[in-house]
């Protein structure tokens, strides 16, 4: 069993949902669709009130590099193109659809008949998955296409997939594995071909023996596609940590995994992308587990982009006394402010946290005991940056290392003195970054 | 939809449920086995002293925050109660009491408080306080009761010399090692890992000290690295000494289980204030406990050197910290 060595920590599992099958929850009347759904610049709306349009037609274009396309996820008219409040209260750009019919372009392969040959070339495949508006679906968002655009002068030795999740409670992964993992290996085979790499490495977490075993056994068919087991610890599924327990290389500090000849796809991502490859479907859902100690259902729902969450929400009930509504993960996680959003990509839960747990503890003095350092994955000292981005001294944070952190929560997870390490060393990262930003210009 | 305030702040969302109070009471916890061995060898002036160290911590913390600093009172967070009862274990049992609250004043006001309180202090409080307490009352702080087992004492309180005494006199009057170990006076092995012998009351029992040890390692409220580098630099450090003169120099074994070196590996050097913060630093940090006191009991005048090689080592401990960070990831090694 495979696993990276510095720090990590083990929370609950809570992996509550894993035997529920995937559901598709029904078209709601209404989408509206925000043009940031991705990591990187907003694409660029192409339709007006009044249009009408298809599932799967394009309705937004990714303009500039780092961006991703957007596609309608129903059929219906367009009613507006105006700024909506998203799930943190802002107000951004949205494009509003009312629902009529579920009626798809014909150019997507609606069948569920499964394609295993690839005859798409290299950058066919590159080209398509852009077209398609994949996003990374770990949590990130990141544009996929962007990843395999690789300089000249690097070589692809390696394509790393996540199957880890090893966020508690999140079971989305784990169900895809389950249930598409044939799908899964083609996109991945699709991933090689774009990259040029020999060879794939997947990862999956012990606490998910019948995927490893699945998926093991699917890849025997494939001599490029190895699927390891991984120690279950967190943050086994970041990026850096995963390359590291699979290959046992080591991104050097400020470098992208492609310096250590790696791309890093999540698993249900690669599902996506075989969607896009071979059944020419864009992105136009999210799967979304419905969690929580006291939830009422446990769900992992397939959601067209653009559902109300609040319709979600009145479908499973709001359990008593929930004190904080989590999408993503509860270790990295956006803790919904305005239930009266809409579902973007890669929205890879609903979490229910109790008002018990979700109270923050009285802050307290540090009292030296070391675990947010033996619990850092970058071997960073929490204690020491949070101390020094209070002071406001940025350049001391940058000689230690501030910039190098990757935000996983594990030092504020297990601070007996219930310190708010990641808040403040967030805030230390953001001035860093602009202090090194305008030093160099 | 009913209407209602969610909560919204950054991740982590959860949160593993470790707290100060539940560190500082499973130290506690960890201290009752020397505790009642101590009283089984020493009888009830352990009970009195106890009780009036930790009474004396406690009450005088409250009325230093209550109305000197006028700030919040923390005195059940649990620590002071640690500081009284490692200040009592460090005494010998039949210490005037009065000289127990002056040391108990001591470690609190001196020893914590003017640092700053819990989390800023330099030095172990309990472990200063004993310091001073051996400074200013040298011949009471080094005279032992003889440790026997409670039903066969009387009513009188016997003192006599620790075996760290028995040894650091009759190496200085010619006696070779092997005649001092065999004199009447010395206590044998499983005396020594029990707890017969005179000494401070909770230092005595090796077993009962590795128990609430290996207690705190399974709560991971310690971690290995310092016990293990301060008791295996004793061991080396002494072995080596023995290998090369046994009629000078006693058995490693004998100093690993005399003068307290187990309750300071244990209990003292690991205060999580006092030590440093990366394992790497716990290390060096142990290895120098260690040394030291090896150094001051072979070459110094006291016969042991546990308390002042951890409170050497305690204002090493910023340097330390900034000497020896963390292994980062990514960073290729360094020079
Ligand atoms: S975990 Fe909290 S109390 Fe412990 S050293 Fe880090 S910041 Fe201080
Ligand atoms: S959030 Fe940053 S500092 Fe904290 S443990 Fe993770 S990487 Fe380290």
């Amino acid at each position: 069993m495979k696993t990276f060595k510095i720090g990590g920590i083990h929370p609950e599992e809570n992996k509550l949902a894993k035997e529920e099958a995937i559901e598709v929850f029904p078209i709601p009347k209404q989408v509206t669709l925000f043009v940031t759904q991705h990591l990187g610049a907003p694409s660029t709306p192409i339709v007006q009130a009044g249009d009408k349009v298809k599932v799967g037609q394009l309705v937004a274009t990714a303009q500039t590099l780092v961006c991703a396309n957007l596609h309608s996820p129903v059929s219906g008219t367009v009613v507006k193109v105006e700024p909506v409040p998203d799930m943190t209260g802002y107000r951004k750009l949205a494009i509003t659809i009312d629902v009529e019919d579920d009626i798809w372009e014909e150019t997507i392969d609606t069948t569920s008949e499964i394609r295993k040959e690839i005859t798409l070339t290299k950058p066919e495949i590159i080209e398509r998955i852009k077209a398609c508006g994949v996003v990374g679906l770990g949590g990130a968002c990141f544009p996929t296409h962007v990843k395999y655009m690789v300089p000249p002068e690097k070589k692809v030795d390696y394509i790393i997939v996540n199957g880890a999740e090893c966020e508690p409670y999140i079971t989305t992964d784990h169900r895809i594995m389950l249930e598409n993992g044939e799908e899964c290996l083609i996109g991945v085979q699709a991933l090689l071909i774009a990259s040029g790499a020999p060879e794939a490495r997947i990862g999956i977490e012990a606490n998910k023996p019948d995927a490893f075993e699945h998926l093991q056994r699917l890849a025997s068919q494939y001599p490029n596609i190895k699927v390891f087991k991984l120690k279950t610890k967190y943050p086994q599924g970041a990026e850096k940590q995963l390359i590291k327990s699979l290959t046992g290389r080591e991104v050097p500090n400020g470098k992208l995994p492609i310096e250590v000849g790696c791309i890093v796809n999540n698993i249900t991502t690669t599902y996506a992308i075989y969607e896009a490859v071979q059944k020419n479907k864009p992105l136009i859902e999210t799967y979304t587990t419905i969690s929580g100690k006291r939830a009422k259902t446990l769900k992992n729902y397939k959601i067209r982009l653009g559902t109300s969450i609040s319709e979600v929400l009145s479908t499973v009930g709001i359990p008593e006394n929930t004190g904080k509504i989590v999408s993503g993960g509860p270790m990295m996680g956006k803790a919904i402010a305005n239930i009266n959003s809409y579902f973007v990509k890669g929205m890879s839960s609903l979490l229910f946290i109790d008002e018990s747990e979700s109270k923050r503890g009285v802050v307290e003095e540090c009292i030296r005991c070391g675990k947010c350092v033996t619990a850092c994955p970058m071997g960073l000292e929490p204690y020491l940056l949070y101390a020094l981005a209070t002071r406001a001294d940025y350049e001391e944070c940058e000689k230690h290392g501030i910039m190098n952190c990757i935000e996983c929560g594990s030092c504020q997870y297990g601070c007996p003195a219930f310190r708010p390490l990641l808040d403040m060393i967030r805030v230390g990262k953001n001035k860093t970054g602009y202090m090194i930003r305008t030093r160099n210009k | 939809m009913n209407e209602r305030l969610l909560q919204v702040s950054g991740s982590p969302h959860i949160h593993s449920g470790e707290s100060v109070k539940k560190i500082m009471w499973s130290v506690i916890i960890a201290l009752i086995p020397a505790f009642l061995v101590s009283i089984f060898y020493f009888g009830i002036p352990v009970i009195i002293l106890t009780f009036v160290a930790v009474a004396s911590c406690v009450v005088i913390e409250y009325l230093i925050q209550k109305y000197l600093l006028k700030g919040e009172i923390t005195i059940w967070d649990g620590s002071a109660i640690i500081t009284g009862l490692l200040l009592a274990f460090n005494l010998p049992a039949n210490l005037p009491l009065w000289m127990v609250v002056i040391g108990a004043a001591f470690a609190i006001g001196i020893g914590k408080m003017a640092f700053g309180g819990l989390g800023k202090n330099l030095f172990n409080p309990a472990l200063a306080a004993r310091v001073f307490l051996l400074i200013s009352f040298p011949v009471q702080m080094t005279t032992y009761p003889i440790a026997k087992p409670i039903f066969h004492l009387g009513a009188d309180i016997i003192t006599g010399p620790t075996p760290l005494g028995i040894l650091k006199e009759g190496v200085k009057n010619g006696q070779p090692v092997d005649s001092i170990m065999h004199s009447t006076q010395m206590p044998d092995y499983i005396n020594m890992l029990f707890g017969q012998m005179g000494g401070s009351f909770g230092e005595v029992s090796a077993i009962a000290i590795a128990i609430g040890a290996i207690f705190l390692l399974i709560r991971k409220v310690i971690t290995w690295h310092i016990p293990v580098s301060f008791l295996l630099s004793v061991f080396l450090f002494a072995g080596i000494f023995h290998w090369v003169d046994p009629t000078m120099y006693a058995n490693p074994f004998f100093h690993l289980l005399t003068g307290g070196v187990m309750l300071g590996a244990c209990f003292m050097a690991t205060d999580m204030v006092t030590s440093p913060i990366s394992p790497r630093g716990m290390i060096v940090f142990g290895l120098g406990c260690g040394i030291i006191t090896m150094v001051i009991r072979l070459f110094g005048a006291y016969p042991e050197g546990v308390s002042f090689a951890i409170l050497i080592m305690n204002s090493l401990v910023p340097l330390i910290n900034k000497g020896f960070k963390p292994k980062v990831f990514g960073v290729a090694k360094q020079k």
